[in-house]
């Protein structure tokens, strides 16, 4: 997806746009427009918005995204416990109910807000915006988003984070790369967690599930560790503070980072010139009512 | 099960076209939906007519077309058809590959009415 324009070109549809226009007439007399917009539109204008906002007080956003269970929350206990006393962090944590992951955040003395989904399988743009209203994001460094756990849902959303991270727990099996392309292939870095547990567990091969993740044409780092007992979590930490310190560079240079992005749609558009009538001619909605399911 | 949250977007957009191009009536709306997207066909099949109901779009008809995995090796060069989730060059197998194809979630066209028939 294209970040200048949120248009969508690629080259399974390019001849739509280097077809004779966009306004035509059909044989029984209709008008048919050619659009070439991603169905998410909106979201990613928001997403950009986000960025924005995270870039103009030089945070590092990362979404943190897993199956239920996981241990994303475990993640981060061990990442403050760690790295308090270095950066500031705060979290904002997502959920169908309850405010349980919110509270274990706070109980380490960092900032966190619970945002209940009711029903919805993810988080959008929308959602993550208005959380952002109600943190205090002064003097900020890190903020994570933690997704819902789904391995399904949440790739297709972008909040407006730098990047993504796909957690694995080594319970669930070695090939949930092969089984979930879509979540997989967006992650900047795949963790596998719980990995005190390959002791005891015969049918989980780290070496296997890296090689699923590199099927999916991702050269993202592979790192396994062990949050809750603290075991090999200096490579995760060093990750992160490379991270913080690229995005301070970043920033001073006037430039941003999405997460896994596809570089093709901006090569085409350096081919040709298309018109976009549409992209800002929408209305932003900031509490806009969420119903999904 | 996003496909819900898809489709509403879907709508809001057909609806600003609709205005924008003064059209009364939505007739087909046409997508492109690639496997990489994270969206599924018939999830979106079934969810739309919800998403629909009482719009300038709910008799519309929605046809959408299935977009190829394609990848580019950047080992060899070559670009060839791959599957989901496994991304590797189809002429030497090698992983570096970039995605050419596969991953669009796309409003391409509508076709609608201007005024009542």
């Amino acid at each position: 997806m294209c970040d200048t324009c949120g248009c969508n070109v690629t080259r399974g549809n390019q001849h739509l746009v280097t077809g004779d226009g966009k306004l035509a007439r059909t044989e029984d007399g209709r008008a048919a427009i050619t659009v070439l917009q991603s169905l998410l539109t909106e979201n990613d204008h928001q997403a950009v918005h986000n960025r924005q906002h995270f870039d103009n007080r030089e945070i590092l956003a990362i979404n943190l995204m897993s199956s239920p269970g996981a241990g994303k929350t475990a993640l981060l206990e061990a990442t403050i416990e760690a790295l308090g006393d270095e950066f500031s962090i705060a979290v904002i944590e997502g959920d169908l109910e309850t405010e349980n992951d919110a509270q274990r955040i706070r109980d380490k003395g960092v900032p966190a807000l619970q945002i209940s989904t009711g029903s919805a399988c993810h988080l959008d743009a929308h959602m993550v915006h208005d959380a952002l209203h109600e943190l205090d994001l002064d003097g900020i460094d890190i903020v994570f988003i933690e997704n819902v756990g789904n391995l399904v849902c949440p790739a297709s959303f972008d909040l407006g984070q730098h990047r993504n991270i796909t957690l694995l727990s080594v319970t669930e099996g070695d090939d949930k790369p092969a089984k979930y392309p879509v979540i997989f292939r967006a992650a900047d870095l795949v963790l596998l967690t719980k990995a005190d547990l390959l002791a005891v567990l015969d049918d989980f091969d780290p070496e296997k599930a890296e090689q699923y993740v590199r099927q999916l044409a991702s050269e993202a780092p592979v790192l396994q560790l062990a949050a809750r007992r603290n075991v090999d979590i200096d490579s995760w930490l060093d990750w992160l503070r490379d991270e913080v310190a690229e995005q301070r560079k970043r920033v001073k240079k006037k430039l941003t980072l999405r997460p896994a992005i596809q570089p093709e749609g901006l090569i085409l558009h350096a081919d040709h010139k298309h018109d976009h009538h549409l992209p800002h001619s929408h209305t932003h909605t900031h509490h806009k009512p969420h119903s999904h399911s | 099960m996003h496909e819900l949250s898809i489709c509403q977007s879907l709508i809001d957009q057909v609806e600003g076209l609709a205005r924008d191009n003064q059209a009364v009536a939505v007739k087909t709306i046409w997508l492109q939906v690639g496997p990489l997207s994270g969206a599924e066909i018939p999830l979106l099949e079934h969810a739309y007519p919800l998403a629909a109901v009482g719009t300038v779009a709910e008799d519309a008809k929605l046809l959408i077309e299935s977009i190829p995995v394609r990848v580019r090796c950047k080992t060899c060069g070559e670009e060839s058809e791959a599957s989901a989730n496994r991304l590797l060059c189809g002429v030497c197998n090698d992983y570096h590959t970039e995605l050419i194809s596969g991953d669009e979630m796309v409003l391409s066209k509508l076709e609608f009415d201007t005024q009542t028939h």
